[in-house]
């Protein structure tokens, strides 16, 4: 007879809040992420969502795959939902018209509908301080209207509107650097996550949530289906993803910066994008491109980590 | 998803469209969609949870006796189960 | 019955919305909509009401908050005009069809291009079809009650709908008027506190906004119908309460000395008061003229406004919107529509005029009835409509 040995994982909390049922592809990371975010986030909480896969995958009324309080209204609006609910239940509480209790209002949104068309409407939701976390699941193109590109997409990426072409290589704009938008609204927390590293993930939604104001969590989504890659290698990429620095783990807590997931060396990127169909026309010569850039802003991310750090230890 | 609630009529439609029961899309068996099916070696598994941590599907549970298992009902086969098991313990058979 | 205060419309409709006790305020700045909210802004900084005052970036947000905060269970207020609502427009039709009781105050003005900050109804048509219960008020006071009404309606279970009150920009909003105030106690009375039918609760979780796949669809949007359509009932019962209280009487067509008339103006917002001087002017002259003004516009009262120009030989309809390449202005071809098949239905003669404000006086509408009933001297009537006082 085994004794079973605590480990993160089998100490998870086992209530579910998006529930088994889902339509998501097999394999999704994205279904993951939304998974282990409402198990951290917790049952007092009310999601916002907006327009998208995750919506399209759990709501076909009359029946939903929510086990919480859920919303969704729009594409490009779900920053604002969430702030009118954020602002009903403070006033309704204040008034004496609900009772005084800590709920929590998460805002949810891919990458289009955060850096695309959602993008006005957070900056606003950042700015008036609403207390409310807001999660970009980043997937890296329009998965659910079939793969079309967004300003998250990467360099290089193929997608149906950014086709690999004989002149045009697919993507040939660079990836919007959400969570720096995100800083620049100078709110209280900041943090890019993965599924790949889940208890990472779920440490940085409670202290999004436990933190008052707004906070901002950026998700790299693996989506097998628009990467062109098996369903069961999701995790993996996204591992490859943070260990190619390409997707560097760090949190921004008051304006100073931290990487939560330390690499002594990073891998080269070749061995992240070659083994994903959307890369699969690279040349070497465009690798080396993606791999320069993707030095030169990890060196930057460096920077800033040393950087807010002195200030903290000047404090 | 076959029943009748796919043909409500109008009237027996909430105001707003609004669904009363949590997460009633279980009944949606997304098991349908599998190809191949993870079976678990009870000799290597450790019971560490990562299976049941990574699972997209919430289709894996912890049994009584600590090990871990996959819900056929709605397992959709993605592999990541096994990809990811620390010892191998998952192995992906065609169904 | 409370204090008369004169003051300017814009105000007294803020404080109306103070006095109904909402809970949530999002707005953008828009002219001629700006008094309105800065009002509230006003009320909300000074301590003197207790809401949650969201300045918002855009209109698409205000009405977005408004959803969000209605679907926590808040009493909600937004308003806009013109280039506002169009940029809303996504959201304007969500809300109804959520069933979130949202009130909105649109002050009406002329959609671009070119740009126009002025008032008429262009607008108002563009959200014709958008599932709101929509009513035009004409004055201050008229603003002030339909504040009450809207929530008292929007917010009756048996309604659960958004309600919108035109009211025309500047002519309406901007005007010093007596305005005659409703006491605390009888707000209270008539304004139960805003109990949702469903309601975002972790105690009791629900799903809103779910898609619906086309084997459900219609059913939803029969349900929604169905419901706009009953909330009659609840509108004419909300309006005979004020009627109790402040002994002023609202319809949902509204007539004026139509008695005999074989000539009907019909005519929506602010336009009615000068015509009703008209009216008097044609009357004293002995002729046979009247006027109806459609008050309720969703959903629209077809039976009494039939009943209501029943008789009368002409409609003479005034639009302050254009159906470009359509059948003259939207309330005319909605009226025309309604009165066909009925055994002997007025004609329906369209005037579009009062477009961005542009002055239409009582010597005006004496020279469009004289056009209208006078065959000889009117001029070609193109599928029945002519646009008055355009330069050619």
């Amino acid at each position: 007879m085994k004794t079973k040995k605590p480990t993160p994982y089998n100490q998870l909390s086992k209530e579910e809040f998006f529930l088994s049922g889902h339509r998501a592809c097999q394999g999704c990371a994205e279904a993951l992420a939304v998974r282990l975010v409402q198990k951290a986030a917790g049952r007092d909480t009310i999601v916002a969502c907006a327009t998208g896969c995750m919506e399209i995958v759990s709501s076909p009324f009359p029946f939903t795959s929510w086990n919480l309080p859920w919303i969704h209204v729009a594409f490009e609006n779900t920053a604002a939902v969430a702030s009118g609910v954020e602002a009903g239940l403070k006033a309704l509480m204040r008034k004496g018209k609900l009772p005084q209790r800590d709920i929590k209002v998460i805002a949810m949104a891919g990458d289009g509908g955060t850096s695309d068309i959602g993008l006005q409407a957070l900056s606003g939701a950042l700015e008036r301080g609403h207390n409310l976390t807001y999660v970009c699941y980043d997937n890296e193109a329009y998965m659910n209207t079939g793969i079309q590109r967004s300003s998250a997409t990467p360099f290089g990426a193929s997608t149906t509107t950014s086709p690999a072409g004989k002149k045009v290589p697919g993507q040939i704009t660079w990836k919007k650097n959400m969570p720096e938008i995100a800083v620049a609204h100078q709110i209280p927390y900041v943090a890019t996550a993965c599924p790949s590293y889940p208890i990472d993930l779920i440490q940085k939604v409670q202290k999004a949530i436990s933190k008052p104001g707004p906070a901002y969590i950026h998700i790299l989504s693996v989506c097998p289906t628009g990467w062109r890659i098996p369903s069961n290698l999701a995790i993996k990429v996204g591992r490859l993803a943070v260990r190619t620095g390409i997707f560097p783990l760090y949190e921004v807590e008051d304006g100073i910066y931290r990487i939560t997931q330390k690499t002594s060396k990073l891998l080269p990127v070749k061995e992240y994008l070659t083994i994903q169909g959307r890369f699969r026309h690279l040349t070497e010569e465009l690798i080396s491109q993606i791999q320069e850039r993707v030095n030169q802003e990890y060196e930057l991310l460096l920077k800033k980590v040393a950087m807010t750090q002195g200030e903290k230890k000047e404090e | 998803m076959k029943g009748t609630k796919e043909l409500l009529t109008w009237k027996e439609i909430i105001p707003g469209n609004v669904i009363l029961n949590p997460g009633n899309a279980r009944e949606y068996r997304t098991g349908d969609w599998r190809s191949q099916r993870p079976v678990w070696d009870f000799e290597r598994c450790i019971m560490c949870g990562m299976c049941y941590a990574f699972c997209p599907d919430a289709a894996i549970f912890e049994r009584e006796d600590g090990y871990y298992e996959a819900d056929y009902y709605y397992c959709k086969g993605c592999g990541i189960c096994a990809e990811e098991c620390p010892k191998k313990a998952i192995s992906m058979v065609e169904e | 019955m409370g204090k008369r205060r004169g003051l300017e419309v814009s105000v007294g409709a803020a404080e109306a919305v103070a006095m109904a006790d909402v809970d949530v305020i999002a707005a953008y700045p828009i002219t001629p909509q700006t008094h309105i909210v800065e009002h509230l802004a006003e009320l909300v900084n000074n301590g003197e009401l207790d809401a949650e005052f969201v300045p918002v970036e855009s209109e698409h947000s205000a009405l977005s908050v408004c959803i969000g905060a209605s679907a926590a269970g808040a009493r909600t207020f937004t308003c806009t005009s013109a280039q506002g609502l169009a940029l809303m427009n996504e959201i304007v039709y969500i809300a109804s069809s959520m069933r979130l009781p949202i009130v909105m105050i649109l002050a009406n003005r002329s959609l671009s291009a070119p740009l126009s900050i002025w008032n008429d109804h262009s607008d108002a048509m563009s959200v014709r079809d958008t599932g709101w219960i929509q009513v035009f008020a004409q004055n201050g006071q008229e603003v002030f009650d339909h504040i009450f009404f809207a929530y008292r309606v929007g917010e009756d279970p048996k309604v659960s709908l958004p309600v919108m009150i035109h009211v025309d920009g500047f002519i309406v909003t901007h005007v010093i008027e007596p305005v005659e105030f409703w006491e605390k106690e009888q707000v209270e009375r008539y304004l139960p506190p805003f109990k949702p039918i469903s309601r975002l609760d972790p105690e009791r979780p629900v799903t809103m906004g779910a898609f619906a796949m086309p084997q459900l669809f219609t059913e939803t949007k029969v349900a929604q119908d169905m419901a706009t359509t009953q909330s009659m009932e609840v509108i004419l019962s909300a309006w005979e309460e004020i009627y109790k209280i402040t002994s002023r009487r609202y319809r949902p067509v509204e007539a004026y000395r139509t008695e005999g008339a074989e000539t009907i103006f019909v005519v929506q917002g602010s336009f009615g008061e000068t015509l009703s001087v008209a009216v008097d002017e044609l009357r004293a002259k002995g002729e046979p003229v009247g006027l109806v003004m459609p008050r309720l516009w969703r959903p629209f009262p077809f039976e009494l406004f039939r009943s209501a120009v029943k008789g009368a030989k002409n409609l003479i309809v005034i639009d302050r919107a254009i159906s470009f390449g359509g059948q003259g202005g939207p309330l005319a071809i909605e009226l025309r529509s309604s009165l066909f098949g009925l055994p002997a239905p007025p004609r329906v003669i369209n005037f579009i005029c009062g477009l961005a404000s542009r002055d239409v006086t009582v010597e005006d509408f004496k020279n469009i009835y004289e056009r209208a009933v006078d065959g000889s001297k009117a001029p070609v009537f193109q599928e029945d409509f002519q646009f008055y006082g355009v330069r050619s």
